[in-house]
């Protein structure tokens, strides 16, 4: 009964990592160009928003999320007004809440592997005659491979190392919102210490794994530019 | 056919306001101290510099900038060779040149320019020849040499079949080896396409073997704009005011082999010039850079002199003198009219008695050949 109740826990985290990392490459990648390219003169607001969530505690962007999904939060009326359910203790709301407390794990790495390219090449390539989304994915996309790769690791790590924010606006329901860490916790709480190193061990390994696969390639990426 | 430009700009404390007409096809170099703004004209021209108010530019016929109209960058059919060959390190020497083939045919159609303006429209077998690549196609450009590097760059940019092909000093990052072993490949492209070309240099010696027009720029603005060896023949211009003030005049062979290591030219009035021997299979034509300091004037031809090299010539104009107390002199040669500029001082001037008009021998210590 426990065993099957973290293969599911696991299986909503990766599904949570996995689509949390893919909407924050696509809302990332904009956002992230932006801020290496733009001289807006209050940029720096933008800058210290998106950088919020490496310093805030995570139970407040939580609480905070909360407040904002319930029925009379900005959030919660829009989905209101869209004529979907509360984002609230659903997977949805997870996402959501995963977006933004990994946002500056994405759009960090994307802006400076961004600023790192510079001007020169896609001056060259719209003198070659390519129009700007074409610069942007024929030269600045292929130019950013490690920058992505970085990206979407940490992203990911990092959503799937997240409690707080996941308990806060999940509330820890088994087989819906209920992900790895918090079955962790509960192990620990009910003193099922085995379990709990089961999982925290995989936990563990596999991530270092995963960092372990960013640096190596990293390095290959780096020969190639050289 | 022409390349007319009226450009405007200011940035920081640096303001550029030049204006110039450059003929439809051939060289027409930018030369100017760093700083004089020739690499931002070229910026500006190519579409590159936002910003420039009350500016025009039209290449041959086609408007790219004035009346309501900004063509993009990409729009303009403009070739930029860069000072670093900023060729794309995740391609190929063949992918970097694709790059620029495979948009050159929706950049042309795109304008529904007039058939007049095409330009040439280069193969990528006749680019990869004139610019020698046939062996470095496969290669990453990261194994090439800087020489090979800018001359794919060169060949990309011309694979996009510009209107007008910009240079910005492609040969100043090229240590001396590379640079020789480009400007063959520059003289052949140059002499074979006739495209219209701006070239950026502050080095005298590509200046003189590379263009055929000269635009003289200083502080952001254009001094002096025309052929080749007018605006150098000038006596007044900011270059001739130079310690490298020179003259470009021709010469065909008369002898590759003559005494002493030696060959023989003839300018067009028959006078003999003797060079260091050049190798056969080179031009027929010569372009020699006489630089203003190493010609001596004669009233009588001398005799038993060291200096092999004695032109006729007569005086057609005399600078005031300067505050060293030297005097640029400006000599026409028979025949062909080219201008050679002497620079002597104003004390022999006085004493020779020169005068405009006056017939003169010029005694020439040192030529530079340059093709």
């Amino acid at each position: 009964m426990s065993f099957e109740n973290d293969l599911i826990a696991l299986w909503i985290t990766l599904r949570l990592a996995l689509i949390t990392v893919l909407a924050l490459l696509v809302v990332g990648t904009p956002l992230a160009w932006w801020l290496a390219n733009s001289r807006w003169r209050y940029k720096a607001v933008i800058e210290a928003a998106v950088a919020l969530p490496l310093v805030l505690p995570p139970t407040v962007i939580g609480f905070y999320l909360l407040v904002a999904m319930g029925p009379d939060g900005p959030i919660g009326q829009f989905t209101r007004w869209l004529g979907v359910g509360p984002l609230a203790f659903s997977f949805t709301g997870l996402v959501l809440g995963s977006v933004i407390y990994s946002l500056p794990f994405v759009v960090q790495p994307l802006q400076s592997t961004f600023s790192g390219i510079g001007r020169a090449p896609l001056e060259v390539a719209a003198t070659l005659g390519a129009r700007p989304l074409d610069r942007f994915f024929t030269i600045v996309i292929p130019l950013s491979r490690s920058g992505y790769l970085t990206a979407a690791v940490l992203g990911f790590a990092h959503t799937l190392g997240e409690f707080g924010v996941v308990l806060m606006i999940g509330g820890n329901i088994p087989g819906q919102t209920q992900v790895l860490s918090i079955a962790i916790y509960d192990h620990v709480e009910s003193l099922e210490y085995a379990s709990a190193h089961w999982l925290a061990g995989s936990l563990l390994v596999f991530s270092f794994f995963l960092l372990l696969v960013v640096y190596g390639l990293n390095r290959r990426f780096d020969m190639v530019k050289v | 056919m022409t390349i007319r430009a009226s450009v405007t700009l200011s940035k920081g404390n640096f303001t550029l306001k030049a204006k110039f007409e450059a003929p439809g096809q051939g060289v027409t170099a930018v030369f100017g101290r760093s700083g004089s703004g020739k690499s931002t004209l070229l910026r500006a021209l190519a579409g590159l510099e936002t910003s420039l108010p009350g500016s025009a530019i039209s290449v041959n016929g086609v408007t790219w900038l004035g009346q309501g109209i900004n063509v993009p960058v990409h729009e303009r059919r403009v070739g930029y060779v860069f000072q670093e060959p900023g060729l794309f390190p995740h391609l190929s020497v063949h992918g970097n040149l694709q790059y620029a083939l495979k948009r050159r045919v929706g950049r042309s159609a795109k304008r529904g320019e007039s058939s007049g303006v095409q330009g040439s429209e280069l193969a990528f077998d006749e680019v990869t020849a004139l610019l020698g690549l046939e062996n470095f196609l496969g290669r990453n450009p990261v194994t090439l040499s800087g020489g090979e590097r800018q001359r794919v760059a060169i060949a990309r940019a011309l694979l996009s079949s510009p209107a007008l092909l910009l240079m910005d000093e492609p040969l100043a990052a090229l240590d001396l080896h590379s640079k020789e072993e480009i400007l063959p490949f520059l003289d052949r492209l140059f002499a074979s396409t006739g495209m219209p070309v701006l070239y950026v240099s502050h080095a005298p010696d590509e200046v003189a073997r590379l263009a055929d027009h000269l635009l003289l720029m200083e502080e952001g603005g254009v001094l002096a704009q025309g052929p080749l060896a007018d605006v150098l023949g000038r006596v007044d211009s900011p270059l001739a005011r130079t310690d490298e003030a020179f003259s470009v005049i021709h010469c065909d062979i008369l002898e590759l082999n003559g005494p002493c290591r030696l060959s023989v030219l003839r300018t067009a009035a028959g006078d003999r010039v003797y060079v260091p021997h050049i190798a056969a299979g080179q031009r027929k034509n010569i372009r020699l850079r006489i630089n203003a300091r190493d010609v001596s004037l004669c009233t009588q031809r001398p005799v038993g002199s060291s200096i092999l090299n004695i032109l006729q010539a007569t005086v057609a104009q005399l600078s005031d003198p300067d505050l060293k107390g030297q005097q640029m002199v400006q000599l026409r040669l028979p025949l062909s009219d080219e201008l050679l500029l002497a620079r002597i001082s104003e004390y022999s001037c006085q004493q020779m008695g020169l005068t405009e008009g006056m017939s003169i021998c010029c005694q020439i210590k040192a030529i530079a050949l340059l093709c």
